[in-house]
């Protein structure tokens, strides 16, 4: 859930979803209102502490009087919109923006993707046994996170976080172009020789598991990641005054990853080195 | 920010090319030598920072004098921008021309696009190459259209230096390719810009009259010919009056959108946010189409008189020309005009003793055929990669710089001449009661006398044919370029207009005619356009980054086969083209499948 700090009240507007009024404050998107129904629209790009970069298209739906299908995470309501969420058109485009992604990258470790695609019947695998894959090996040149862009759906959600919507810190951002695009530092160099501090706000925000922590990362290349037997325990982190959030996940009673709440309205999720990756002295037990 | 920059230093070379652009650095914060000032005060921040549009230009400045760029030179331009480094090397990888690698000093692009493959760019490809081996100091590049097709088939050297140098070879043949690469100094001069219009000099031209007449290189000569009788029109008008004008005109953008000019124009001139800005689409690389750089070429004062008048109309102080990268010559004609119109006091902070303040200022594309996307081409002015944005906010809300913007393209800037020397009514009187005025085709392929006519709207298609003298054994026509689509040689009664080429379920585009006999096997023309299209996504969306791929991927399977061993690969094609029209960001992907999808509904390829 985000927490929107309280600005002046807005004003309600009326539109049409799938048939029936809605009333959503100014400034909401189609996504907003589809959630508030409790519709359920699939978005892989769109995250509750960035602006929608709307790239991924999987979340499209159809507005009366548009020539293309629109991308609900960001486009906002507008009064007398009429919105159809569930059309054949809409679906459509869904299954084929599953099926591409499916065909050119792994989407193993994204949450609810296998979901959708069994929903919206999506076949990957019908672009034959050639279809251009991103293939990529993970980029392991440090001992904090892994960059494994064979998962990368480019969704712009880390350089953004990276840049200026978070950490300003603009260590990656996107090279290359079409299918060849992909994010990378400065010269393609590692992490190491970049202009990047640490903080894995850009692993925070990473919607498919390219980014992951390397605790994470090797745990699952040995096998032992069990989501299921991890324990979240939401705390402060005690480095400093600031007071940020931190969330524990323990596995086996040893701290394997350290995420942040995204609805603290102070640091939305975000995070620095130390509270990120600085957890081993409270396991030392030498 | 917190910048960090690595410890590649750059050469003198590369520093002095930076520095011919920004002016040499003062103060260690930017790149100089240290001085006791420096421990004082700071230089850069948001002054350097506000001038991140200058990365564009700083790219070119090392890519045109060194042939490639190197760490030290990007790290040394983004100290004196304070650019992070990784943002200015996602931006410099964007662009096709260039390179981030060390590579011969001299590039010679060979076109491999459409009416060049039609008129042998395969041969001559292999031929250069075999010519041209390592060691010769050549790089040989398979290039999308270069915008010659006229002279089919064509290549373009561009020689690193200072100044850089460029040879255009068109016709092109081994030898002649050969010669322009490695002697660019040496090649013949190429044609005038004339020698593209078969029609120059006939009497009723309105947009080409002056084409092969006046000297390109001189005011007086372009006064003499009826220049500046429009500005003064304009200026007799006042801002509102002139956009009344072109309102009353009917005059729709010739970009390929067929957007009404006065409504755009009006739009933008009653935006209260300041201050409004004025774009020129100069960067023509629809495959197929060359009428903007003829125009350029040949007439580059209409363009700047043109700009000056709809920076007039909608109150916009600066103009920005985007022009093609790939277009030298007209690059060249452009500034020439926008330094004699200046010193003329045509442009500058007081045109003509009016009182009103304009200026043009020219910028050049990379090798990006996104950036004639206007919202691309803002990105790129800002030094951003060329990826498009999404709308709304429309640009003339939001735009370049986050201002309100009006963009048109030079054919339907330099319409606007016409409409005020005539007046709106005899303009509209022209064409159609929908699609007034007269337009430019680019004619090219399999015909006797290619280039750009001029025709008023709702000639058919078998009237330009004709004209260009089209060569018996007709197979297809494709209009509007490669994101138009394939019409049968039945259909030449076709009349091209806006709304008489959507009835038909096709689209006149930016105004291409190329036509192909039957020695040009389809499938092969299908997938040239696949590859198009699949090299020019910015892979910002999925179903353009991937469609594309996937596109290609399946025509390339149904290169040799037909009939039901193809009716899977169509079908596939049809699902992934119906999503790339829906749910593509922008009208690159959008359009992606419409040549495709005409040449299997329209044309039968694959039955
Ligand atoms: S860890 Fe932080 S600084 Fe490094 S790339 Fe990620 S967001 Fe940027
Ligand atoms: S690495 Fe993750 S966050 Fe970054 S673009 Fe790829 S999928 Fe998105
Ligand atoms: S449609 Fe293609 S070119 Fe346009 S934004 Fe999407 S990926 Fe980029
Ligand atoms: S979630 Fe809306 S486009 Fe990606
Ligand atoms: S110049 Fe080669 S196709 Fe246009």
């Amino acid at each position: 859930m985000t927490v929107t700090p309280l600005g002046i009240p807005r004003r309600l507007l009326e539109f049409t979803l799938d048939g029936e009024a809605a009333r959503v404050p100014e400034g909401a998107t189609i996504l907003d209102a589809c959630r508030a129904a409790g519709k359920d629209v699939p978005t892989l790009c769109e995250g509750d502490t960035l602006r929608p970069k709307n790239a991924c298209r999987v979340c499209v739906v159809e507005v009366e009087g548009a020539r293309t299908l629109v991308p609900a995470c960001s486009r906002r309501a507008e009064p007398g919109m009429v919105v159809r969420t569930d059309t054949e058109r809409a679906r459509h485009s869904r299954r084929i923006v599953l099926e591409l992604l499916a065909s050119s990258v792994d989407l193993s470790t994204t949450p609810r993707v296998a979901e959708w695609i069994k929903e919206y019947e999506a076949k990957p695998d019908r672009f034959g046994p050639d279809a251009a894959r991103l293939n990529e090996t993970p980029k392991i040149d440090n001992d904090l996170y892994v960059r494994d862009y064979a998962k990368c759906i480019l969704c712009y959600k880390c350089v953004d976080a990276c840049g200026d919507q978070w950490q300003n810190s603009f260590a990656i951002s996107v090279t290359g172009r079409g299918f060849d695009a992909r994010i990378a530092v400065e010269h393609d160099a590692p992490l190491t020789d970049s202009a990047c501090v640490y903080c894995g706000n850009c692993i925070e925000v990473c919607p498919t598991g390219a980014l992951s922590p390397r605790s994470e990362f090797d745990r699952r290349a040995a096998g032992t990641w069990d989501e299921s037997a991890q324990t979240r325990t939401t705390t402060v982190c005690a480095y400093c005054g600031v007071g940020c959030g931190l969330t524990l996940h323990v596995q086996d009673n040893e701290i394997v990853k350290v995420t942040s709440p995204h609805d603290n309205p102070v640091t939305h999720g975000n995070l620095c080195i130390k509270g990120r990756f600085g957890y081993q002295h409270v396991q030392n037990r030498g | 920010m917190d910048l960090r920059f690595g410890d590649s230093k750059p050469t003198d070379e590369e520093r002095a090319a930076v520095d011919a652009l920004l002016g040499p650095a003062e103060s260690a914060w930017e790149g100089a030598d240290r001085t006791d000032a420096d421990l004082r005060w700071a230089r850069g921040g948001r002054a350097a920072r506000d001038r991140r549009d200058l990365l564009l230009p700083g790219l070119h400045a090392i890519n045109d004098r060194i042939g490639w760029i190197s760490e030290g030179a990007l790290d040394h331009l983004c100290r004196r921008l304070t650019v992070p480094p990784a943002e200015a090397y996602g931006v410099a990888t964007f662009y096709a021309m260039f390179s981030m690698r060390p590579r011969p000093a001299t590039v010679l692009h060979v076109c491999t696009d459409l009416a060049c493959a039609a008129a042998g760019a395969g041969d001559l490809c292999a031929g250069v190459e075999s010519r041209l081996g390592p060691g010769s100091g050549v790089a040989v590049e398979r290039s999308p259209c270069l915008g010659l097709c006229e002279r089919a088939p064509a290549a373009l050297a561009i020689r690193a230096g200072d100044p850089v140098r460029t040879a255009v070879s068109a016709p092109a043949d081994v030898e002649a390719a050969v010669v322009a690469g490695t002697a660019p100094d040496a090649a013949p001069e190429e044609p005038p810009a004339a020698s593209a219009v078969p029609q120059a000099g006939q009497d009723g031209l309105v947009l080409l009259q002056r084409v092969g007449v006046v000297d390109p290189s001189s005011l007086d000569d372009y006064r003499a010919h009826g220049g500046y009788t429009a500005l003064r029109r304009a200026f007799a008008l006042g801002p509102a009056g002139v956009i009344r004008e072109v309102t009353d005109s009917g005059l729709l953008g010739r970009g390929g959108a067929a957007f009404p000019t006065g409504r755009k124009w009006q739009a933008t001139a009653s935006q209260p946010d300041r201050p409004h800005h004025l774009v020129c689409n100069a960067d023509e690389s629809e495959p197929g189409t060359f009428k903007d750089r003829v125009l350029m070429e040949g007439d580059p004062y209409a363009l700047v008189e043109a700009m000056t008048i709809a920076g007039y109309a909608t109150g916009a102080h600066r103009g920005h020309l985007y022009l093609r990268g790939e277009y030298p010559r007209a690059l060249h004609r452009m500034r020439h005009a926008v330094e004699q119109a200046r010193a003329r006091g045509l442009l500058g902070d007081d045109v003509l003793g009016q009182g009103f303040a304009f200026d043009i200022e020219i910028r050049r594309g990379a090798g990006a055929y996104i950036c004639g996307e206007e919202t691309a081409l803002f990105n790129s002015i800002e030094g951003y990669r060329g990826e498009p944005r999404s709308k709304p906010p429309f640009p003339v809300e939001k735009g370049l710089f986050g201002k309100p913007t009006v963009e048109n393209n030079v054919e339907t800037l330099v319409n606007v001449l016409p409409v005020l020397t005539m007046g709106a009514p005899a303009y509209a009187a022209i064409g159609t009661g929908r699609s007034t005025g007269p337009k430019l085709f680019c004619v090219s392929g399999s015909v006797a006398r290619p280039g750009v006519y001029e025709l008023p709207f709702g000639a058919t298609l078998g009237e330009v044919l004709e004209l260009a003298g089209v060569r018996p054994g007709l197979r297809a026509v494709l209009l509007g370029g490669a994101a138009g689509g394939f019409v049968r040689p039945d259909e030449l009664d076709l009349p091209l207009t806006f709304e008489g080429t959507r009835e038909a379920g096709t689209t006149l585009g930016s105004g291409v005619v190329m036509a192909f006999d039957g020695t040009v096997p389809l499938p092969r023309l299908l997938l040239r356009i696949a590859e198009f299209f699949r090299d020019e996504s910015c892979g910002q969306c999925v179903p353009c980054r991937v469609g594309t791929v996937r596109q290609e991927e399946a025509l390339r399977r149904l290169a040799d086969r037909s009939g039901a061993a193809a009716a899977d690969d169509v079908a596939l094609l049809r699902d992934v083209g119906r999503a790339m029209r829906d749910a593509s960001i922008c009208g690159l992907g959008q359009t992606a499948w419409n040549a495709v999808e005409s040449a299997i509904d329209r044309l039968g390829a694959y039955e």
